[in-house]
């Protein structure tokens, strides 16, 4: 049985927003049956009771003065942008035609 | 002159016996002169590198104090942003891209007056074990031009190991400093987790991401090691402590007294023949310097790739949500009619290669819902487990070792198109990355099968970075004693 099938790996790839060929969903349909079914040797572990570990030294919160402080200037900010207009990036449209 | 240690160089630099502009154009020429076949360089800006070299010079005409490193070329991985070059991470979706800011380790490096020669190739985002996953085509191991130089660092570390540069930055989330450092017979260090900063640092697993130096010796690694990290406000995670006195330690070159675990599961089936009498010979070598061999068991060590497997990919598929065609970077098929949502899903489609789609889709996976408990739940288990296994071994020895890589460098082309076989050459690094511990690779020989480099990985427990230098120094010193000279004098001329 496989671990993952290519409708999962389509709605993967949706979610991920990749839009992918159907030659590279088929190929990677494959490639992450095998991945999976190998990282899924974390299951063997027992681990009842064992807290998970999201970093591996201890947290603690950073904060700093409310000050205003020196930033980029909206040019530099826009340096890499693919279009920009009146010092704003300029998008794709977001809603839809009737919204 | 290239063949100089950094050590030396700045030594001859602040005596005022070469200037920095000689220095720096020494380098630029054996740069123009190989790496057509090595292709270890995304970028190199003659102008820029002569125009910070210049700097070093003046100031040292000027009577002003020089740091340790002042005038030393330096080869920067392209992960680290840069204000005066591009900065691409070896991906097509940055092409080009000049960011408006420097990573808070490219602004030490220009602090201690270090000359970055220009930006390194590397796996795409810092996701592979071998620079093959580059969109500007692989770099090669100069070893063997056939052979890769390891990932993701690989840039750098061939820059280094061509004598195109003394030194390199690289950053190591699995083991991508230390894997191309082992396999290139160089140095190459992972500081503790927090000990270097990640502000500026293009990020793909945020929990495990160490910039750390490659150098050509211990000491050299440990002075770059020292130029750029410690505490940096501009990094939440940044450790607020001291730096390890790590240069002090690579002088001191010594294990008496030391209590040395080898680890048990690494070794065996998997694990090239010559890769593993390399390594039992640098073991009885820590014992002849006076150092108390024992072999340790971490059980869990055997779990850590399949757990870094889900963790790192999990990061990622988070991180990379950033590549989304708006504000910086490539955008494709954007024709007045299609939707935002629409242009982003072709861009990344056009701007991913295809292991960095392929980590995005597993992480999507291991954290959507229904499968979340099953898989990165369970993987951040067995990341605590992997700790616990570490602080139960620091309780009976000093320090860990293990051979750094399963095998020798592979050639180019053999494991790209199957990424469990790829993702076997992390097996002996990752578990340090997933406890955040300092881990080391230095040279430990050639392998008798194909004459090319292995390395010994040294372990150390959080901010203990001082103890894998002072380790490391010692087996340098013995084996170099042995070899009459560096193991990389047995590299072929290119």
């Amino acid at each position: 049985m496989s671990a993952i099938t290519r409708d999962e790996v389509v709605h993967l790839a949706r979610l991920s927003r990749l839009a992918l060929r159907e030659d590279e969903l088929d190929h990677l349909a494959t490639q992450l049956d095998d991945i999976i079914s190998a990282v899924a040797r974390v299951q063997e572990v027992a681990a009842e009771n064992i807290p998970p570990t999201s970093h591996a030294l201890p947290l603690t919160n950073v904060l700093r003065a409310d000050q205003v402080r020196p930033g980029l200037t909206p040019e530099q900010a826009l340096s890499g942008a693919p279009a920009a207009e009146e010092q704003r990036f300029k998008v794709p449209r977001i809603l839809d035609e009737e919204a | 002159m290239i063949k100089k240690t950094a050590a030396d160089l700045a030594a001859l630099i602040a005596s005022g016996e070469a200037s920095a502009v000689e220095v720096a154009q020494a380098h630029l020429d054996r740069i123009a002169a190989v790496d057509g076949s090595v292709n270890a360089f995304l970028h190199v800006d003659e102008d820029i590198v002569l125009e910070q070299a210049r700097a070093v010079d003046a100031k040292r005409a000027a009577g002003e104090r020089l740091g340790p490193l002042a005038g030393v070329p330096i080869a920067h991985k392209d992960v680290f942003t840069t204000k005066d070059m591009p900065t691409t991470c070896s991906s097509a979706i940055l092409d080009g891209w000049r960011p408006p800011y420097d990573a808070t380790v490219t602004a030490r490096l220009r602090e201690a007056g270090l000359v970055i020669l220009g930006k390194t190739n590397m796996d795409e985002f810092a996701m592979g074990s071998s620079t093959e996953n580059s969109a500007y085509g692989p770099t090669h191991n100069p070893w063997d031009l056939t052979k890769i130089p390891g990932g993701s660092s690989g840039g750098s570390s061939a820059a280094v190991a061509a004598y195109e540069a003394p030194l390199a930055t690289g950053t190591d989330t699995g083991g991508s400093i230390r894997q191309p450092a082992a396999v290139t017979g160089l140095v190459g260090m992972k500081p503790t987790y927090g000990g270097s900063s990640r502000y500026g640092l293009i990020a793909f697993a945020s929990s495990l991401d160490t910039p750390g130096p490659l150098a050509r010796t211990v000491l050299d690694a440990a002075l770059l090691h020292e130029a750029f990290s410690g505490h940096d406000p501009m990094d939440s995670t940044s450790i607020d402590q001291p730096v390890p006195p790590v240069v002090e330690a690579a002088r001191r070159a010594d294990v008496e007294g030391l209590r040395i675990g080898v680890v048990k599961e690494f070794g065996g089936e998997g694990y090239q023949p010559g890769v593993l009498a390399r390594f039992h010979e640098a073991v009885e070598l820590l014992e002849s310097l006076g150092a108390k061999v024992v072999e340790v068991s971490c059980p869990h060590f055997t779990y850590a790739l399949p757990a870094y497997y889900l963790i790192a990919p999990s990061e990622c598929s988070s991180n990379l949500a950033r590549f989304d065609a708006m504000r910086y970077g490539l955008r494709v098929g954007d024709d007045g009619a299609r939707s935002a949502e629409e242009v982003m899903a072709l861009t990344r489609a056009e701007g991913f290669g295809p292991e960095v789609k392929r980590r995005i889709m597993l992480g999507t996976y291991a954290l959507s819902s229904g499968y979340y408990d099953a898989y990165y739940g369970k993987a951040q288990q067995v990341r605590t487990l992997i700790g616990r296994d570490f602080d139960a071994a620091y309780t009976q020895v000093d320090v860990l070792v293990s051979p750094t890589t399963p095998t020798t460098a592979f050639p180019i082309g053999e494991r790209a198109d199957d990424p469990m076989a790829m993702y076997l050459a992390d097996l002996c690094t990752i578990p340090s990355n997933l406890a955040g511990n300092a881990a080391i690779s230095v040279p430990c020989g050639l392998a008798d099968e194909d004459r090319m480099p292995v390395g010994l990985q040294i372990m150390a427990p959080v901010l203990a970075d001082d103890r894998v230098y002072r380790v490391g120094a010692a087996v340098e010193k013995a084996l170099e004693d042995r070899w009459g000279g560096p193991l990389l004098k047995e590299a072929p001329e290119l």
